[in-house]
């Protein structure tokens, strides 16, 4: 389990994050969603510790992130899977190459169960016969796929998708889906996915975080939102959009 | 960001550099790629410009020191003089800081936009979520195959050097081939060649470290990426002379 408490975050005098408060249970996926620009992605950098917050604490499991020392920090990475907004693939290594790079470092894996193991992962997110190629050769979708199929090669405890199905297709985005909310079952993993996708909050939104303008507007299930709708305007106009 | 605070950053990110690889046999393997884009990737233009250098200085100083003057009569200096001329700047001079100084340009401004090209792409934020030290992953493996063949390249100017003071010795009869190796000979110091490794040592660190340091700490896009290689190779070369004139003044100041 993750825990935000009291979270600040500014750029420049400029505040971000306000005051927020949340958990992030394991076993199910926990979804962030809101507009464009409310500060999703700088909650996630805050959450696995990339950028510093002013103030608050983040708690994994029980173990406050911001405060242990910079080898311990290390240590629970080591547990993390990140999918960025961008990818953030490593664009001199191959598809391949980039899946393996964490079991290289981490795992203890001979190189033929390394091979097992990324062709494990680039078949969960239904990305065959691209092994070989560069990221600067395969579409934005294929990209998220990668990225996603990294994110989970170690089989950590959490995993962070930021926009995990923004540019992929319709279908792709339910099989992926359908994939983290699978694995965060089967794992046990603590998963934070971030989305604007409706379609994604009706389908795995068990537990749903709505940020508006930095602030922690809403929380609850996909099951609650169609009566909380009704008295909170924010996220009945965020809702609607998305139609 | 001033200047003080920038040197500050910068010994702040040589600690978070200088630790123990977190898997060796990674480490070694980058190291070696390293070592060849590094070494064998600027064998041509080091080579090129030490027997072209080499050659223009050994013509010049001839010109300065055979043409009869009135001030000194040619027969006044031994041919061989321009010989020890010729082989002191080299070594002490040529070789290390004009190496280093080209080397700034290349492999500085190359390790600067190749680091700050991953820094904005977001890959060093994913070394980091991954618990990898990114700053010690994408710098050391840079700075250490620097300290192991840029002092090689400079060694190997150095003979390049003497080679293009040979060649020139073939288009004038003014000197000869032994003309110069004669002075040559006649005031080599092994001092000397240690002076020239600790300035490649030292060269060699300040070229990796500073632009490796450039590219890490760029904020933006492309345009910032470019402007980072730029202030790499000038902050490099500003460094190579400072460091030039007070190694100078410690070994050979009288
Ligand atoms: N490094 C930074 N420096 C200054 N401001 C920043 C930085 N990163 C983000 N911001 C600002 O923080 C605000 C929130 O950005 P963030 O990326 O978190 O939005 P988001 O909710 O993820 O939006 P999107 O859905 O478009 O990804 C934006 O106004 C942005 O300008
Ligand atoms: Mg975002």
């Amino acid at each position: 389990m993750i825990e935000v408490i009291g979270l600040n975050k500014s750029f420049n005098d400029r505040q971000i994050l306000f005051d927020i408060h949340a958990q992030f249970v394991s076993g199910k996926p926990n979804l962030v969603i809101g507009a464009s620009g409310s500060g999703k992605s700088v909650l996630f950098k805050c959450l696995v510790g990339l950028l510093i917050p002013e103030s608050g604490q983040i708690l994994y499991e029980n173990h406050d992130f911001l405060s242990m020392p910079y080898d311990d920090k290390l240590k629970l990475r080591k547990q993390i899977g990140m999918l960025f907004q961008n990818n953030a693939l490593f664009d001199s290594l191959t598809v391949e190459e980039n899946v393996e790079f964490p079991l290289k470092m981490f795992s203890s894996m001979s190189a033929q169960e390394r091979k097992h193991r990324v062709n494990e992962c680039l078949s969960m997110v239904n990305l065959v016969n691209s092994n070989h190629k560069f990221p600067a050769e395969i579409s934005g979708g294929m990209k998220k796929r990668v990225g996603i199929a990294r994110a989970i090669a170690l089989n950590g405890k959490y995993l962070f998708c930021d926009e995990p199905n923004s540019g992929l297709d319709p279908l792709t985005s339910r099989v992926i889906d359908d994939l983290i909310s699978q694995l965060t079952a089967d794992l046990h993993m603590t998963t934070v996915v971030n989305s604007h996708d409706m379609k994604t909050v009706k389908d795995i939104g068990e537990h749903i975080i709505f940020i508006y303008q930095g602030k922690k507007w809403w929380e609850g299930s996909k099951s609650e939102i169609d009566e909380a709708r009704l008295s909170n305007p924010e996220l009945n106009a965020f809702f609607q959009a998305s139609f | 960001m001033n200047f003080f605070t920038e040197i500050g950053q910068y010994f702040l990110f040589l600690r978070l550099t200088f630790r123990k690889p977190q898997k060796w046999s990674v480490f070694w393997r980058i190291l070696l790629l390293e070592m060849y884009q590094i070494g064998i990737g600027s064998l041509a233009v080091v080579a090129l410009i030490a027997t072209f250098m080499g050659a223009v200085t050994t013509i010049q100083t001839a010109n300065q020191l055979l043409t009869p003057s009135d001030m000194f009569p040619t027969q006044l200096i031994p041919k061989f003089v321009v010989g020890t001329v010729v082989s002191t700047s080299s070594i002490l001079e040529l070789a290390p800081t004009i190496t280093c100084l080209v080397l700034a340009g290349k492999i500085g401004a190359n390790i600067a936009s190749e680091i700050g090209n991953k820094k904005i792409s977001e890959q060093i934020d994913a070394y980091e979520v991954m618990g990898i030290n990114s700053a010690s992953f994408v710098a050391l493996p840079k700075i250490v195959a620097g300290l192991i063949m840029i002092p090689s390249l400079i060694i190997v100017a150095n003979f390049l050097l003497m080679y293009g003071g040979v060649l020139a010795t073939k288009f004038t009869s003014a000197l000869t081939y032994d003309d110069l190796i004669l002075g040559a000979r006649l005031v080599f110091h092994p001092e000397y060649v240690r002076i020239m490794m600790i300035k490649g040592f030292i060269f060699a660190f300040l070229i990796t470290s500073l632009s490796a340091f450039q590219g890490y700490y760029t904020e933006g896009g492309a345009l910032e990426v470019g402007e980072a290689g730029t202030r790499a190779v000038t902050r490099i070369c500003v460094f190579i002379l400072f460091f030039d004139l007070i190694i100078a003044q410690i070994f050979l100041g009288l």
